[in-house]
């Protein structure tokens, strides 16, 4: 298997050459960057249950925020979504360690079929994380912050979560324009405005006796506490200061601002190795196409792609498990 | 070359005939597991939802099913079950250990602040 290392002979033990752990020097250098990459991402995850940990009694819960499916508005369908992605990962996996296999018997017909169906996969799967940012940075139903960062959002009496649009009562003469850094104060800019203000909110809030201010606080069942209609309009009205439609790094309509931040920086990353493993695949594949591997007589850079492929898969299903189930 | 693979899983419970059968094999087992996760993240059987050693049996569940789900990965997709048993070693324990490590500092280090912030002095609720 030793493509780049002159092989000395088995009977001399300290002359080189000698493979010691049976594997070559790319299959182990891969093994070792995998294990430092795990360090990684482990980094992130166990970041993510030390802020978890630190505001346990107010996290936002993942089935009510991630009930989205493709072409299906207004359907909950919590988790649903998540497990596609994650079978679509998995099956690629498995095109990819078939393509492993036929590489052992160099055959270079069915290589080249299996890495294509892995580069599918893994861009399918690129763009079902795509749509999903997509959904979670547009956001649904809105929230109002207030002075101390907390996020208020609201439900009917049936405890259903409602949209701000749904309820707030534009007032024509509160439209203010966003302002941007060529027109306003000289190089001051900010971002896009909410559809609402708080003000408009609160009207709203006050003509419809339905609506309750939900916060972010969690009852001993592990649901969020929904307030009286009293609590709920003296909350908003003493210390709404914003509304948040959406997410972005600084706030989001979902929770706490950390929330988001390990969704963008956690399925990022792993989207970013996805990605980049789709690369290497690719290139992987034109050399197996233009007969590379089968005048080498050897398959092992198939073998060695298939370790970091089926690495992105085993990283997936440790974040499916820490950001969607548990 | 690692043609001699080794065709059984469940300690020599289950044999496949050949390596391809035996990738489809553990296809199989991975997506009973996803889905299995996937109904129980859906339903949430209250039986399931009291404290085990300080945490909800259910997330217990579902830690222990990934853990799985990483072992037949890493064993049969990465053909770890094939390679010496000094390079698997040098590989997972080293893994195991880092990251347990840094798991439980973490973890112990945000319960900390969280009791902190709910028994102390320390208001961040303004």
């Amino acid at each position: 298997m030793s493509t780049t290392v002159v092989n000395a002979g088995s009977d001399q033990t300290w002359t080189g050459g000698n493979e010691p752990l049976k594997a070559s020097y790319g299959k182990m250098m891969m093994w070792f960057f995998i294990v430092s990459d795990a360090l990684t991402f482990s980094g992130f995850l166990a970041a993510y249950g030390f802020s978890r940990f630190k505001f346990i009694d107010s996290w936002p819960i993942a089935d009510e925020v991630f009930t989205h499916f493709p072409f299906l508005h207004g359907v909950e369908a919590p988790m649903y979504y998540v497990a596609f992605m994650t079978f679509v990962l998995i099956m690629s996996s498995v095109t990819m360690v078939l393509a492993v296999d036929a590489g052992h018997h160099l055959n270079k017909s069915k290589v080249t079929i299996y890495m294509f169906l892995t580069i599918i996969g893994g861009l399918v799967f690129v763009g079902s994380q795509a749509w999903e940012w997509n959904t979670f940075i547009k956001g649904e139903f809105g929230a109002v912050k207030t002075k101390g960062g907390n996020i208020l959002q609201f439900v009917d009496t049936e405890g259903h979560r409602v949209a701000i649009g749904d309820f707030a009562i534009a007032d024509a003469h509160a439209e203010r324009v966003q302002q941007e850094n060529k027109n306003g104060l000289w190089f001051v800019s900010e971002g896009t405005l909410p559809s609402f203000t708080v003000d408009e909110v609160l009207h709203g809030l006050e003509a419809n006796d339905n609506i309750l201010v939900r916060t972010q606080t969690l009852t001993e069942e592990g649901h969020k506490t929904v307030l009286s209609r009293e609590e709920s309009i003296k909350l908003i009205k003493t210390y709404g200061v914003k509304v948040v439609e959406g997410a972005n790094l600084k706030e989001n309509e979902y929770g706490s601002p950390l929330f988001a931040d390990f969704f963008f920086f956690i399925t990022g990353f792993h989207g970013f190795h996805v990605f980049s493993g789709v690369i290497l695949n690719i290139i992987i594949f034109f050399n197996v196409v233009i007969g590379t591997y089968e005048r080498r007589k050897s398959y092992e850079m198939v073998e060695k792609v298939g370790l970091y492929w089926h690495f992105v898969d085993l990283v997936w299903v440790f974040v499916f498990t820490f950001f969607y189930l548990v | 070359m690692a043609t001699d693979h080794k065709l059984e899983i469940f300690r020599g419970a289950l044999k496949f005939k050949s390596n391809t059968q035996k990738i489809w094999g553990v296809l199989i087992l991975l997506t009973i597991v996803t889905v299995i996760e996937v109904i129980l993240g859906i339903i949430k059987p209250e039986i399931l939802m009291g404290y085990v050693f300080g945490m909800k049996a259910l997330n217990w569940i579902f830690i222990i099913l990934t853990i799985v789900k990483a072992y037949y990965i890493t064993w049969d997709f990465m053909h770890m079950r094939d390679e010496t048993p000094g390079l698997r070693r040098a590989v997972v324990w080293t893994a195991i250990f880092l990251i347990a490590y840094l798991v439980f500092i973490l973890l112990q280090e945000g319960g900390y602040v969280f009791s902190v912030y709910d028994e102390g002095y320390i208001k961040r609720d303004f």
